[in-house]
Order: structure tokens, then C-alpha cells, then sequence
């Protein structure tokens, strides 16, 4: 398929001109599009290892380590922030899949009064500013025991992610195609069953994408974390935006890096999900 | 994974009739979502709801006769900022979308379809530290501006303020609405942009005019999706301008930090609803009358 258009464009390009002058407008755009991109992390990738630097110095006036070592140190508490953050995020993932999977299918599928109502009802913790309402939660828990705990930080997180968990759901089973449920069905399969061997299936690579929002989305989750979670279960956000406000660059730099990292990854599993996805609309 | 190979059944549309089940199983299924977001989320947003409202013991609208003293210019300020980005958003995941569907150039769209979803898996609290360097007086955009010789040091300005906050939401919101367009663009059929481009319509116009249409839902989801995320960040606000005007999140972490103050700050929170839910309001309008 690749070939096939490198062939006509080729074939269209080359006997004009020898060189293909369109690549002046797409290098600039693209360019521009890269420098606007990497420009950024470029710049925090430099505030993790300058020793010094400040205006109107273009570079760090000195390189080194030394604030690594200092985020690093016993006392720094990274390691322990970055083993929270992760273990919440999973949690997160397991228990708004396991809420949104059955949602998702009945808002898709199933006859449901008041769909559109409680479709919305998902947007709800993302329409509304989370800080009063996190204070109030926040309440709620101390008098349960959860405030402090990592169950209450998930619980807070979940909350907030099954907007995502709960909306893609659905347009992964909605793009599901019904009749392929039936025909299963009608040679014999349980609804269970023919939902498990049939929709299911088809719908994972729209539900890993739901996961991969949830994660990150815990992974990014200031507020919640700041009234529920600190300061008895600290995690990488509080550690970077407490570092940033006393104009401690270099450890808020390390800390957005490491933030940064397991965002990273996931990229390389949305790369694999999207190469299924096309590869599913081949056979089309 | 060929739908093709399927067995199609005859009858299927008869079959689905008799198979309805009832809406007592598909409440069933959706219940303990929504018990998640009426108990974590709900009752304390009523309690916070009536909290804006609690004025000395009783009720009344003092709160929001204070928050409208104080601060009608942040909340206009607010939503100038997310309209103009949620535009701005829009505008970029078209064009974005569009390339990587007509664009005939295979390693141009490679490139571009390897380069612009980096921001999205960068966390709003990071894109706040990072572009809180990158775009200060000394940040790397100033110095490579002075470097390619386009500006003097001394017209150096920092772009922390309302600009600071667009450029991030945009920087971090744009490849979110592009790769839900772009997905719902793969799906639009191959024929009828072939046919068109065989008729001699420019791409700008099969984009304008056959696929955005096409795509016209997701992308109004996507757009409310991320209207309602950018009302709701308090991170990139904080980091990239705190100072007066300033967005509402900001106000409310300052009234409840600085003052203790939760009748203000609860009464802020219902502005911003307010305006969320007129946006969701006009996406389920369109929805509607799209199905009609």
C-alpha cells in the first residue's frame, strides 16, 4: 500500500522537476512543527543537569549532576513518589475498566432510559473545578479512615478518569459491529459467552486506548492528590509542583523527567494499538 | 480479522427484535459506575453547591456578589482563554487530521504522524514546568529567536501571562483532538475522496467540505472533552501566571489557601459549571439534531 502511493507520487514529482520543491513548504512546517515540540523538553532536559543558569546567559552556565544526587538521596523521596504514582495509576486502570466495561457495553448496546443523561453524568468530575469539591471528599474520607491511603487516592482517581474509561468504552463497543454479537448468538452462544469471544475482542484495542487515558490521567492528577493524598502518601505531581514554587528548577525538572518517562512508554504502546487498528481496517 | 469471511445472518435486524433485553439489565451494568460518581463526586459537589450559597448560618447570594466584585474580570479572563484555545484546538487537529488523511507525500505523513502526538502523554502538571522555562525571558524560545538573529536581546519578553496559558493548553490539548479526528477521518470511504479528487476538487476543499463534516461529531466530542479538562486544570494557571487576572482555579486555590475562604471559592466552582454545562448543553443539541 506504502509503495503503491511512493510509485504514483514518484511518477507525479520527479519528471518535472528532478527534486521535489514541496519539500521546502513541509520542511518548514514540519520543522517549525518539531522546534515547537522538542523545543520545550529540550529546554527541561537542560534544567536537569545545569549546576547554574540565569538570565541573560542563552546556555547553563555550568553542567552537572549534583541535583540528581539531591532528588535521589534518602531524603528526597523521589523513588517512594515515583513507586506511589505508579502503583495508584494501575490500581486506577484495573478499577475504572472493571466500572466502565459493563457501562460501556450497556450504553452502547443495551435499551437504557435516560442514555444521554447518563452519559453526561460521566462528565460530571471533569466539568467541574475538582479543588471545592476535593476538599469535601477529602472530609468524607478522613471519616472513613481513607484520607491518606492509597485506596482513597484511587477512589479519587477513578473518579476522575471514568469520563474517559466509561465515553471510549462505548465507542469501542458501539464500532463493534451488532450483527456479528447475533450471529454468534444465533448458533448458540450465551450472551456472555458471544459477548466475551465476540465483542470483547473486537473492541480491545479501543479499550486499551480508554486504559491508556486513565493511566495518564491518574499519572497527571494534581488536586486529588494534594487534598486526599498528602502529606501521608506522597507522589511525583506534589513533588514537582512543591519544588517548582520555591523556584527549585532543577529538582522540579528532574521530577517532570521522571514524570515524564512512563508517559513515554505508553506512547510506544499507543504506537502498537493504532498499527492493529489500521491493520483491522485492511481486512475491510 | 476479515469481516468479510462473517456469516451473515438473515434476519438479523428480526432477531435483534426478539432479543431485546430489558432496561433493567442495562441500568444493572451501568450502576456501579455511576454509584462511583454520584457518591465521590455528586454529594460533595451538592455540598459544595450549597456551600456557595451558606452565608453566616443561613443562605443567600452574598458569596457570588463578592465573587462578582472580585473577580468578573477572571472569569471573563477564564473563558476567553479556554474559548480561544478550544478554537485554536479545533483549527490544528483539522489541519493535522487532514494532512495525515489526503496528504500524498507517504514520508511526509509519516514524520508528521511520528511528531505531533509527543504533548499528549506529557502530564498537564509537566507541560506547566516545562513551558515555564521554555518560554521566561531566558527560556530556549528568546535564545534561539536572538540566535536565527529575528529579535535583540533586549526585545526579550517573557510570554508568561494569558498568551503562556494558551500556548499550553493548545501545546498539551491539540494531539488528543487531532487523533480522535484523525481516526474518525481513516474511516470516511477511500471512494468518495477518490471520486472527488478525480473531479478536480483541491484537497483544502474535499477537507472542508466532505471530510470535517463527515467528522463532525467526534471532533465536537473531543472539543468538549477538552473545553471541560482546560476549565478544570489548576496546575498550568499556578506555574505559568499566577498573578491578577488569573483563571478561576487559580482563585479558588488562592480563597481557600490565603483566606480559608470556602463561600467564594465553592461560589467560583458554580460559575465554572455553569459554563461547562453550556458547552455540553450545545454538544448534545447538535447530537440531537444530528439523529433527528
Amino acid at each position: 500500500m506504502m509503495a503503491q502511493i511512493d510509485v504514483t507520487s514518484a511518477s507525479q514529482d520527479r519528471p518535472a522537476m528532478g527534486v521535489d520543491l514541496w519539500w521546502i513548504p513541509r520542511g518548514l512546517v514540519l520543522g517549525l512543527l518539531a522546534f515547537v515540540i522538542f523545543g520545550p523538553l529540550a529546554n527541561l532536559l537542560l534544567w536537569t543537569v545545569a549546576e547554574r543558569w540565569y538570565f541573560p546567559h542563552a546556555l547553563p552556565i555550568d553542567y552537572g549532576f549534583s541535583y540528581w544526587g539531591r532528588v535521589f538521596a534518602p531524603r528526597g523521596n523521589a523513588t517512594e513518589a515515583l513507586a506511589n504514582s505508579l502503583t495508584v495509576a494501575g490500581l486506577t486502570v484495573v478499577v475504572s475498566l472493571a466500572l466502565a466495561i459493563p457501562a460501556g457495553y450497556a450504553l452502547a448496546r443495551l435499551r437504557l432510559p435516560f442514555r444521554a443523561v447518563i452519559l453526561i453524568a460521566f462528565l460530571i468530575p471533569q466539568a467541574f473545578p475538582n479543588l471545592t469539591v476535593y476538599v469535601n471528599v477529602a472530609r468524607l474520607f478522613y471519616q472513613l479512615g481513607l484520607n491518606g491511603t492509597i485506596p482513597g487516592v484511587v477512589l479519587v482517581h477513578v473518579t476522575h478518569g471514568l469520563v474517559y474509561a466509561v465515553w471510549i468504552a462505548t465507542a469501542a463497543f458501539s464500532a463493534v459491529d451488532a450483527e456479528l454479537e447475533e450471529a454468534a448468538r444465533s448458533i448458540g452462544a450465551g450472551a456472555l459467552r458471544a459477548f466475551l469471544d465476540v465483542t470483547l475482542p473486537l473492541a480491545a484495542p479501543g479499550l486499551l486506548a480508554s486504559a491508556i487515558f486513565v493511566f495518564l490521567e491518574s499519572l497527571d492528577e494534581f488536586t486529588g492528590s494534594y487534598f486526599v493524598g498528602a502529606p501521608d502518601v506522597n507522589m511525583l505531581p506534589l513533588l514537582l509542583y512543591t519544588a517548582g514554587a520555591g523556584g527549585n528548577y532543577q529538582v522540579a525538572s528532574i521530577t517532570a523527567l521522571l514524570l515524564l518517562v512512563p508517559s513515554i512508554g505508553f506512547m510506544l504502546v499507543v504506537e502498537r494499538f493504532l498499527k492493529s487498528d489500521v491493520l483491522s481496517k485492511v481486512g475491510r | 480479522m476479515s469481516l468479510i469471511g462473517h456469516p451473515i445472518v438473515p434476519g438479523g435486524r428480526f432477531s435483534r427484535k426478539t432479543d431485546m433485553p430489558t432496561p433493567a439489565l442495562g441500568l444493572l451494568l451501568v450502576l456501579p459506575a455511576l454509584a462511583v460518581i454520584l457518591l465521590l463526586f455528586v454529594v460533595p459537589l451538592a455540598a459544595s453547591v450549597a456551600g456557595a450559597f451558606e452565608v453566616g448560618g443561613g443562605f443567600g447570594f452574598g458569596n457570588f456578589i463578592k465573587t462578582f466584585e472580585l473577580y468578573t474580570s477572571d472569569i471573563l479572563f477564564t473563558l476567553m482563554i479556554v474559548s480561544l484555545s478550544t478554537a485554536i484546538i479545533g483549527a490544528l487537529a483539522i489541519a493535522i487530521g487532514g494532512y495525515l488523511t489526503l496528504g500524498e507525500n507517504p514520508r511526509a505523513v509519516a514524520l508528521l504522524r511520528w511528531l505531533y502526538r509527543w504533548p499528549m502523554f506529557v502530564p498537564f502538571i509537566v507541560v506547566g514546568q516545562v513551558l515555564r522555562t521554555f518560554l521566561a525571558k531566558n527560556g530556549l524560545m528568546n535564545n534561539v529567536l536572538i540566535g536565527a538573529g529575528l529579535i535583540t536581546p533586549m526585545d526579550a519578553t517573557s510570554f508568561l501571562d494569558w498568551r503562556g496559558i494558551v500556548i499550553a493548553f493548545v501545546w498539551k490539548q491539540t494531539p488528543f483532538v487531532a487523533l480522535l479526528v484523525a481516526g474518525a477521518m481513516a474511516s470516511v470511504d477511500r471512494g468518495t475522496l477518490e471520486a472527488a479528487r478525480n473531479l478536480g476538487a483541491s484537497r483544502v476543499r474535499i477537507l472542508l467540505e466532505i471530510l470535517v463534516p463527515q467528522v463532525a461529531g467526534t471532533l465536537m466530542v473531543a472539543l468538549v472533552l477538552s473545553f471541560v479538562t482546560m476549565m478544570s486544570v489548576l496546575s498550568v494557571p499556578l506555574m505559568i501566571n499566577a498573578q491578577s487576572p488569573t483563571m478561576i482555579t487559580a482563585d479558588i486555590a488562592f480563597r481557600i489557601n490565603a483566606y480559608g475562604d470556602y463561600g467564594v471559592a465553592n461560589a467560583l466552582g458554580v460559575v465554572s459549571l455553569i459554563a461547562s454545562a453550556g458547552v455540553a448543553w450545545l454538544y448534545l443539541r447538535h447530537s440531537v439534531k444530528e439523529r433527528a
